[in-house]
């Protein structure tokens, strides 16, 4: 369906070759093995497939028919046309790496505006072109941390109020690092910010918090940082960037290594990915971040140009002396959320992020006046999640909800067993508040059900 | 001329896209956690728009002219693929949604798993790996797990040979392994008294590339998959080259343990500029306890009347969690959409075509540059990118004239066994008539090398930059636009 080749073609170019038939340029292949009979639906022409990928696709309800308060990890945000229709241009999404620079400006310089983007999001020096996503971007931090002290350091510090997912993959990429110790996240230190404070020393090679963390909470980290400072140990924050509108950033707060998961920035939820995870550093860390990194430099005329720079750090060159065996980078998402930030603007992204926290807040008031609804930590100030504990249990609350046309939120218990009936909830500028009185209303009719 | 950046651009006070005002009653902002300024580019959108649209003009595409790039398996990607990932139905789903919800996806990449074990012959697949690399990573944690629950701990060598991807041994190193380099015989094949001479108890594994990064397939493949079996080692096969192999033959079929796939290589979805891409990876029966967590499985059965549940399955040894969510499930659409079109038949077209193309290259080139393997190759082929009469003229100054003749250079100095290599994968996706333009440009710049040189040292000549200085872009480290308090700047 997708060659061009006429039969015409086909005899010419094996006449060139010198053999009969497309067979023999296989012949290298064992006989036994060669043609294997595949199971396989008989093929569809593009109208069918459309059709069929249309039918798929309505098997699903979305957030596009449902009111959604689904939140931990992965937001509805509104996203500008603009973001989509420019990264539909042939030039960026069929372009491949820009290994060759003089012919991949486009892509270098929209890499370099992410970096500096991101720097002045964070409050950081460096950006690095992007990891997969926020677990891999955590991953790479905890690589990072213990490349930085020779993996002499043999500690991780890491929040429980962490993404749950951010921690899993940590751990799994660390798997064969066998005297390491990846601590403070059981249940007994809870998110206790001060027993976590407390378990700093001076083996621990870097303390990982999120910023809001994973129930939407700020937390003030300013005494973990001096502390893990004053033992030498490097501190990472998982922030999410929407909230870096309004927030002070990770930079002027302290930390050595700002990341985060970057789908906030005018990314779809498309299930899960793909997503962008964003990574950013201290000056002193420039050398030992993985991934891809552009920088400015000029060609033989002097003429400004971008190019991939720092590769000596990188698998295809230090092979396997390499920081990191990543190759790739989230290349057409960052593009997607260099144009979100750019077209939202300064102006445009306080007001996204404003808007997100005065309905958030709103949203946890209303909940919290209704029987059988409360406030988890209604002291904590928050930015647009929070948690509301039910007298109910969660699944039934769910369950009703949905009947309605709403997705709930997040059921903490799944990764938390310690959080019985604790139901999560995030509110991102589409949500009104007719939505959210709407959301109350159901609510109300769980209690007297 | 450059092209300012966002912040050249930036006017205070313009605005771009803005939202309604708030309509809830106002609360106070958290006190003492506020930041002053956000230093972000003031733009209206239509300057945005133009910026964007500028720059983009900067690049080469596929979408734009041929791409020969080897191993990267630069085929045109197909339109309707852009069409099916954005419909609604998938776009607008939340990863925690209740299952019930998102049937639709679970299905699609519930049949997509089963298409890719079927097209490659593996008893399970996961889609979570978010690119090659990744998928390298998990098939050496899954051969690291494997190996530790059997007690075998002192297996930790890794065999890589000289002809395999790039990647290959910084994926092995994140597990620990020791990387031992396997040599090729001159026939470009592993050398298997090589091999033989590795095989003992510290074994872990081999792995292979194949056809490798030479465009050979390996002719002792069964050979070298039992002697690492008999040995103990598992094989994992690096799949980036599968677009050689659809519907011909199958991995797995010769015992092939552990495999990966690129689904923005082998079916179709755009490279993006960088990624996203998606690496699936496969796995043989004894493996399937060891995949990432979670994959997607049948949880209650269907009858005539009633479809399957779908939902998600937690191998029981798994090697843990990967990435957040479930993998690139956009990029599992698109290549869900291609291979729906291409069947049996059309997975084998596709084969038969890339290596119809390469060889048919290789054979109208090959008499003016040294082709140091000289057998038929697969989907692409390495050649020689210098000549012993011209010391002055490089692999880099070939793949930089090319550019002045609107072609992307091919793949250079890679693999490293071939001196000055240039590896060129033209794919199925193109025409004689472009195949044959790529050889005439091919010529006359062997022809410039001889009587012309300065032609090649000094290209491009047409490109929007032409040459840049690296050293200098490493020296200076400019790496964002400085905001003015940055690195005292």
């Amino acid at each position: 369906m997708f060659t061009p080749h006429t039969k015409n073609d086909v005899e010419v170019m094996l006449k060139s070759i010198g053999v009969e038939k497309l067979e023999d340029l296989f012949d290298v292949i064992p006989a036994e093995f060669r043609y294997p009979d595949l199971n396989l639906a008989p093929r569809l022409s593009e109208m069918e497939a459309a059709a069929e990928l249309e039918n798929i696709a309505s098997a699903n309800a979305t957030t596009k028919e449902y009111l959604s308060f689904l939140g931990a990890g992965a937001y509805d945000h509104y996203i500008p046309a603009a973001v989509d229709n420019l990264l539909q241009r042939g030039e960026f999404y069929t372009a491949y790496t820009p290994y060759q620079p003089e012919i991949s400006q486009g892509t270098l310089q929209a890499i370099f505006e992410f970096q500096s983007l991101i720097c002045r999001l964070t409050g950081m020096d460096v950006s690095n072109a992007s990891h997969y996503d926020g677990a891999t971007a955590a991953a790479e931090a905890a690589i990072l941390a213990l490349g930085h002290f020779r993996n002499k350091r043999k500690k991780i510090l890491v929040s429980r109020s962490v993404n749950p997912q951010f921690r899993q993959t940590m751990r799994a990429y660390t798997q064969a690092h066998e005297d390491l110790q990846i601590v403070g996240d059981e249940i007994e230190t809870g998110a206790d910010l001060e027993k976590l404070i407390a378990m700093i020393d001076h083996d621990t090679a870097l303390v990982l918090v999120q910023y809001p963390d994973f129930f939407g909470r700020i937390v003030d980290y300013k005494k973990l940082i001096e502390t893990a400072h004053a033992y030498g140990a490097l501190v990472a924050m998982a922030v999410n960037p929407t909230a870096m509108g309004m927030l002070t950033p990770p930079g002027d707060l302290g930390a050595d290594i700002a990341l985060g998961e970057g789908q906030p920035l005018g990314i779809p939820l498309s299930f899960g990915g793909p997503y962008l995870g964003f990574f950013a550093v201290k000056k002193d860390l420039m050398r030992k971040l993985s991934g891809r990194l552009v920088g400015e430099t000029t060609d033989v005329e002097g003429k400004l140009a971008y190019v991939l720079t720092l590769t000596a750090r990188e698998q295809h060159i230090r092979r396997e002396k390499a920081s990191s065996n990543i190759c790739s980078n989230q290349g057409l998402m960052t593009l997607a959320a260099t144009i979100y930030m750019t077209v939202l603007g300064k102006f445009g992204f306080r007001q996204v992020s404003n808007l997100c926290y005065q309905k958030a807040h709103y949203a946890a008031k209303q909940i919290s006046q209704l029987e059988g609804f409360s406030l988890v930590d209604p002291d904590t100030p928050f930015f647009h999640e929070f948690v509301v504990k039910c007298e109910k249990p969660v699944d039934d609350i769910l369950d009703h909800l949905l009947a309605h046309e709403i997705f709930g939120g997040y059921k903490l218990e799944n990764d938390y067993p310690e959080m019985k009936n604790c139901l999560m909830l995030a509110v991102t500028e589409k949500i009104s508040r007719e939505d959210i009185d709407y959301l109350c209303e159901v609510l109300e009719e769980v209690n007297h059900g | 001329m450059a092209e300012p950046t966002i912040f050249d651009l930036s006017v205070p006070g313009r605005k771009g896209v803005t939202f309604p005002d708030s309509d809830v009653p106002e609360t106070a902002l958290p006190e003492g956690f506020l930041r002053d300024q956000l230093a972000f580019p003031e733009m209206s959108e239509m300057d945005a728009v133009r910026h964007f649209t500028s720059i983009s003009q900067k690049n080469y595409a596929i979408d734009l002219g041929f791409y020969p790039l080897g191993s990267c398996t630069m085929k045109f990607n197909p339109k309707i693929n852009e069409v099916t990932s954005r419909y609604p139905g998938f776009a607008c789903t939340h990863p925690l949604q209740p299952i019930e919800s998102v049937q639709g996806n679970l299905y699609l990449m519930f049949t997509l798993q089963e298409m890719l074990k079927e097209i490659a012959g593996f008893a399970g697949v996961t889609l979570m790996p978010s690119a090659g690399a990744q998928g390298e990573m998990v098939g050496t944690m899954i051969i690291h797990k494997y190996h530790h629950d059997r007690g075998d701990q002192q297996r930790t060598r890794m065999l890589i040979p000289d002809s395999a991807h790039g990647t290959n041994p910084a994926s092995s190193a994140m597990l620990g392994f020791e990387i031992v380099p396997l040599p090729s015989d001159s026939r470009g094949n592993v050398d298997l008294e090589a091999l033989r001479g590795l095989c003992d108890d510290r074994l872990a594994g081999l792995m292979l590339t194949n056809p490798n990064t030479l465009g050979l397939f390996d002719e002792n493949v069964a050979e070298v998959i039992r002697l690492v079996h008999q040995a103990g080692g598992l094989v994992y096969g690096d799949g980036a080259n599968m677009n050689a192999l659809l519907g011909v033959f199958r991995p797995g079929d010769v015992g092939i343990d552990v495999l990966h796939f690129n689904l923005h290589k082998t079916f179709s979805t755009p490279h993006g500029g960088g990624g996203p891409g998606s690496g699936p990876v496969a796995v043989q029966k004894h493996l399937l306890p060891y995949l990432p967590d979670p994959i997607v499985g049948i949880i209650e059965e269907g009858d005539e009347e009633t479809a399957p549940l779908y939902g998600f399955i937690h191998p029981e040894k798994s090697i843990g969690r990967i990435k957040t969510f479930y993998g690139h499930f956009g990029v599992m659409v698109r290549a869900f959409t291609y291979i729906s079109m291409l069947g049996q038949a059309g997975l084998r077209d596709i084969a038969e075509m890339a290596v119809l193309n390469a060889n048919y290259l290789q054979e109208k080139l090959k008499h003016t540059y040294t082709l140091p393997y000289d057998r038929k190759c697969m989907h692409e082929f390495v050649l020689e990118g210098h000549w012993k009469d011209l010391p002055g003229v490089h692999a880099l100054d070939i793949a930089k004239r090319l550019m002045d003749y609107d072609f992307h250079p091919p793949t250079n100095y890679f693999p490293l066994i071939v001196p000055e290599a240039l590896m060129i994968e033209p794919t199925e996706t193109e025409n004689k008539e472009t195949l044959d333009r790529f050889v005439d440009a091919m010529l006359k710049i062997a022809d410039e090398a001889k009587n012309q040189p300065e032609l090649l040292h000094d290209a491009p000549h047409n490109t929007p930059v032409r040459r840049c200085d690296e050293l200098k872009a490493a020296k200076d480290l400019v790496l964002c636009c400085y905001s003015g308090d940055l690195l005292g700047g």
